[in-house]
């Protein structure tokens, strides 16, 4: 493993993040502070509690989750997109790194900045509602393999798209409709039983009922299932960017 | 001598099958500075981007200082450094972030004392912390030199090191050439100006068409195929070439005031103590006398347009 190489390119990524912190530190606090104005107040007085939690809190854990996915999966994929683009990938590609480590470096950054806002979000949260969370370790298991997983499918979305409305297209027409229909607001048992099952197809919801158990030890499917899900998803991703790799498919000629 | 670079009978076929190099072949020896030239679309980039791994092979073999550039990318990929034809940098970087970024990605130790003294030869060094987008193109041009040096490679592709750099820049970015020979880099430049290729380099290759027409020691080049010009200037003018002399072909130059014989350096006769005995008989009086050498350019326009009529009946 060439790690001198992996921290070049997270660091120069991170440069990348730090150049814009009031950006990335203040849009997190203020969605989060609508969110709770809009869900919490508003529709949280008429919703009194979800599986025995005020309604304030339970909306947390898929806050953050919805917050950690779009950013990771934005963040990764601009990351390798932005530097394709202007052809100053020519280095990556020349230089003497295998594709684990490029992706180590890209996807870790991208991920790190995913999981910051993640905690800026859960901060926020703790201003407005009283949270308590019931498997810390956990909680941070599940934000890391989110964050991480969801990188990497920005990573390969990055690779794939030829323009920028392609880099746009499968966040916004893929990913916020699933995390939406996740469960982010509600309890799954909240809906009729046909849409319970059409639910369960939904990868997300795994990875948000999983994440929700974390806090409120209440889950609407198994945890280990959720575990599972996710690990299953994130070696999918490592397989198919190794694939890319081998193949040079979009970014060698 | 140990060849750095051997490239054998190297084919690329892009997608949508175009054959931009048809079986190139190339031995680069260790401490050379060889310019590769060719018109627009030879393949020269091509040919750099296939060595370096950002373009996939289609046939052949490329090693670089023994090592295979497939099998053994990691070894190979280490030994070299590219200046891209494109300015490709991001614009938001500052420079000394972006070619200690360079430094890391070839694996070396972090040597700041090193960079300074890259950023300094090449006149960055007051830039150093300047984004991109506030440097001129020819800064930006240096800056991807400086990005190549930062990782003190053997190998050295400059791929149009000298576009859009003004005269006084393009002397120094010469010198910077000759320092890097002195380390004992090996050095591969392409460029559409000649004199360029005359100045610095110690062989020539030329390709067209996906195709290494030729590779040869420059002077050797420039002796075997140079044509010399013999220009007899004369102390009154002349209107037309005399019929004394009508059995040379000579020219009349500006003004009637010299004749212009051209002659070939490899000829066992050149001619040139007949021709000037018929001039003195023919009562003509010498001013003086010059000579010039045809310059490589001339050479390379004879060569490319030699090659074509064959294309042509391919
Ligand atoms: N990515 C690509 N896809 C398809 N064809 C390409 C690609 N890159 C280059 N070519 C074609 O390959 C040929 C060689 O291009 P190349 O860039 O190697 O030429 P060059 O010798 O560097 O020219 P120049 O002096 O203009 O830089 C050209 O005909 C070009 O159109
Ligand atoms: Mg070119």
């Amino acid at each position: 493993m060439n790690w001198t190489a992996i921290a070049a390119i997270y660091r120069n990524e991170m440069v990348r993040f730090f150049r814009t912190l009031g950006q990335s530190f203040l849009s997190p606090v203020i969605s989060t502070s609508l969110y709770f104005v809009v869900f919490g107040a508003a529709i949280g007085s008429r919703i009194e509690e979800v599986d025995g939690v005020p309604y304030g809190a339970f909306i947390v854990p898929g806050l953050i989750m919805l917050s950690v996915m779009t950013q990771g999966m934005t963040n990764a994929s601009f990351g390798i997109y932005f530097p394709k683009f202007l052809g100053s990938i020519y280095e990556v590609l020349s230089a003497p790194v295998n594709f684990l480590e490029i992706v180590i470096g890209y996807v870790g950054a991208a991920a790190t900045k995913a999981l910051f806002i993640g905690v800026m979000i859960l901060a926020t949260s703790a201003l407005f509602v009283e949270l308590t969370i019931a498997h810390p370790l956990a909680m941070v298991l599940f934000l890391v393999l989110t964050s991480v997983s969801f990188s990497l499918t920005g990573f390969i979305i990055g690779i794939w798209a030829r323009n920028f409305e392609q880099l746009q297209l499968i966040p916004l027409l893929v990913v916020t409709p699933l995390v939406f229909l996740g469960g982010s607001f509600y309890s799954i048992s909240m809906l009729p039983s046909f849409w319970q099952t059409v639910t369960l197809f939904n990868p997300v919801v795994y990875l948000i009922s999983g994440f929700r158990w974390a806090f409120f030890g209440h889950a609407d499917v198994p945890v280990v299932l959720s575990l599972l899900a996710i690990a299953g998803f994130t070696c999918a991703c490592v397989v198919f960017v190794a694939w890319i790799f081998r193949t040079g498919w979009r970014l060698r000629d | 001598m140990t060849s750095i670079l051997s490239i054998k009978d190297l084919r690329k076929t892009y997608h949508g099958g175009f054959e931009a190099l048809r079986g190139a072949t190339l031995d680069i020896r260790e401490g050379e500075i060889l310019a590769l030239l060719g018109p627009n679309g030879a393949g020269k980039t091509t040919l750099i981007s296939t060595v370096c791994g950002i373009t996939k092979l289609t046939s052949g073999s490329v090693s670089v200082g023994g090592f295979d550039i497939q099998s053994d990318y990691r070894a190979a990929r280490s030994l070299i450094g590219l200046v891209p034809q494109e300015l490709t940098l991001e614009p938001f970087e500052t420079v000394f972030n972006t070619v200690r970024l360079s430094r890391g990605l070839f694996g070396k130790r972090r040597n700041d004392a090193l960079l300074e003294s890259v950023l300094k030869k090449l006149s960055l060094w007051d830039k150093r912390n300047s984004q991109i987008r506030e440097l001129s193109g020819g800064m930006k041009r240096r800056v991807l030199i400086a990005k190549a040096l930062s990782h003190e490679p053997r190998l050295l592709f400059l791929d149009e090191p000298t576009a859009g750099v003004d005269v006084e820049l393009r002397k120094d970015m010469w010198d910077v050439v000759a320092d890097l020979r002195n380390s004992g880099v090996t050095v591969i430049l392409t460029t559409h100006y000649i004199e360029e290729a005359e100045a610095m380099a110690d062989r020539i290759a030329v390709i067209a068409k996906g195709e290494i027409l030729l590779v040869e020691d420059k002077d050797h080049l420039m002796r075997q195929m140079g044509q010399k010009e013999l220009e007899v200037q004369l102390t009154a003018s002349l209107d037309a070439v005399p019929d004394a002399l009508s059995a040379y072909d000579l020219q009349l130059g500006a003004e009637g005031r010299s004749l212009i014989y051209t002659y070939d350096t490899r000829a066992e006769r050149t001619g040139i103590t007949a021709l000037l005995n018929d001039v003195a008989a023919a009562g003509l009086t010498l001013a003086d006398v010059q000579t010039r050498q045809s310059s490589l350019e001339d050479i390379f326009v004879t060569l490319v347009n030699d090659a074509r009529p064959q294309e042509a009946a391919q």
